[in-house]
């Protein structure tokens, strides 16, 4: 029942996706995956389509998701089942764990959760990296040449332009070297 | 308590706006929850913002949807949750659902799947350079640096190996590396304040 599996999955990535953002990655990529929902590079493309246009990628995942499985009732119920314990958690805590996340087991319990994040999505990021520049192990040279040029130009972005490199301008560029090197 | 429906409105369409505006999700969107909930309607005050901020961080889900229950509850209870929730989802919620009809077919375009493939090495060193900035804030003191060590090191043989291994289990085992850790420190030092 697919409707089931979309509540089931998103529910899963809303609970345990601690460290902002790009925490929820590694958690949604193993749930799409292990239902096969979307292969790898859906799920990259998904996460530049999220990163352009507006609100949390998590909901802009949950939704297309369910959208592309489940259509419209597939999509509400994925977005609804994402955000849920979001919504119910500040509510518990707003209204009678005050106290409890000043707690020192508590805090350190979240600090452990931190680290750990932190080690699942460098190596999520990794990977996808190694995957994308040496597919089935030979390496794509343009792919190591796209990276380069990226990472040059966000490193060097800062001290020129005295701002950070914001992901949507390095998604349009890195669409403009996919172009020009495969061409 | 009953609270007007404009009351209720305002939260939504206070927080669609915001919803509509925030690109890249997250802390993006603080600075207009600021000018909106803080300056503009005094909703709640910027000390209120930096807390949930701190709440948003350690617990799951999105900072948007944390900040807009947490407002929505505070000026007008359940209702204003869920008004204020809904009002930050929906633009995306709409504009992904339109984009998804179409989507397939776009990625079938030859230079689209050819843009794509230099966006996909962009997507890899975002989500790498997101985990690399958690690193740098992280205390580096042992137990995170082992935690964080130990995971890197699973996730990379889960996926290298196609390993069966869910990341809920990696969290759970750090959350009880952790606690168990804490609750042992406090035991030592009630045993020791008991000695003296």
């Amino acid at each position: 029942m697919i409707y089931l599996e979309l509540f089931w999955g998103f529910l899963k990535v809303g609970l345990f996706s601690f460290g902002g953002a790009y925490g929820a990655i590694p958690l949604i990529r193993e749930v799409v995956l292990s239902y096969g929902w979307l292969d790898d590079s859906a799920i990259s493309y998904m996460i530049a389509v999220s990163e352009s246009t507006p609100g949390p990628i998590m909901v802009n995942l949950a939704t297309y998701i369910g959208s592309s499985q489940g259509g419209f009732l597939g999509a509400v119920i994925a977005t609804l089942a994402s955000i849920a314990p979001a919504f119910v958690i500040i509510l518990l805590l707003m209204a009678a764990l005050k106290h409890v996340l000043n707690n020192r087991h508590v805090q350190a319990t979240l600090h452990g959760l931190e680290a750990c994040v932190t080690g699942i999505i460098v190596a999520v990021g990794g990977w996808m990296l190694w995957e994308n520049l040496a597919p089935s192990s030979r390496a794509d040279f343009r792919a190591v040449g796209i990276a380069a040029i990226l990472i040059a130009v966000s490193a060097a972005w800062k001290p020129v332009f005295h701002k950070k490199l914001s992901p949507i301008l390095l998604i349009a560029i890195s669409a403009v070297l996919g172009i020009a090197f495969y061409l | 308590m009953k609270h007007p429906p404009r009351l209720l409105l305002k939260l939504f369409w206070t927080f669609f706006k915001i919803g509509a505006f925030t690109f890249g999700g997250g802390y993006a969107m603080l600075p207009l929850i600021e000018s909106e909930c803080v300056e503009k309607y005094e909703w709640i005050t910027g000390e209120e913002l930096a807390r949930v901020t701190v709440i948003a961080e350690s617990t799951p889900g999105p900072v948007a949807i944390n900040c807009a229950t947490f407002v929505g509850n505070k000026k007008a209870g359940f209702a204003g949750a869920l008004a204020s929730t809904f009002g930050v989802v929906l633009p995306s919620f709409v504009i992904i659902l339109m984009l998804s009809l179409f989507l397939g077919r776009v990625l079938e375009i030859p230079l689209v799947a050819k843009a794509f493939k230099g966006i996909r090495v962009a997507v890899a060193i975002l989500i790498l350079r997101a985990g690399l900035r958690m690193l740098l804030r992280m205390e580096k003191k042992p137990l995170p640096l082992i935690l964080f060590g130990a995971a890197l090191a699973a996730m990379l043989a889960i996926s290298i190996f196609s390993l069966p291994v869910s990341t809920i289990a990696l969290l759970g085992a750090a959350a009880a590396v952790s606690l168990s850790l804490s609750l042992a420190k406090a035991w030592r030092e009630r045993k020791d304040g008991d000695g003296q």
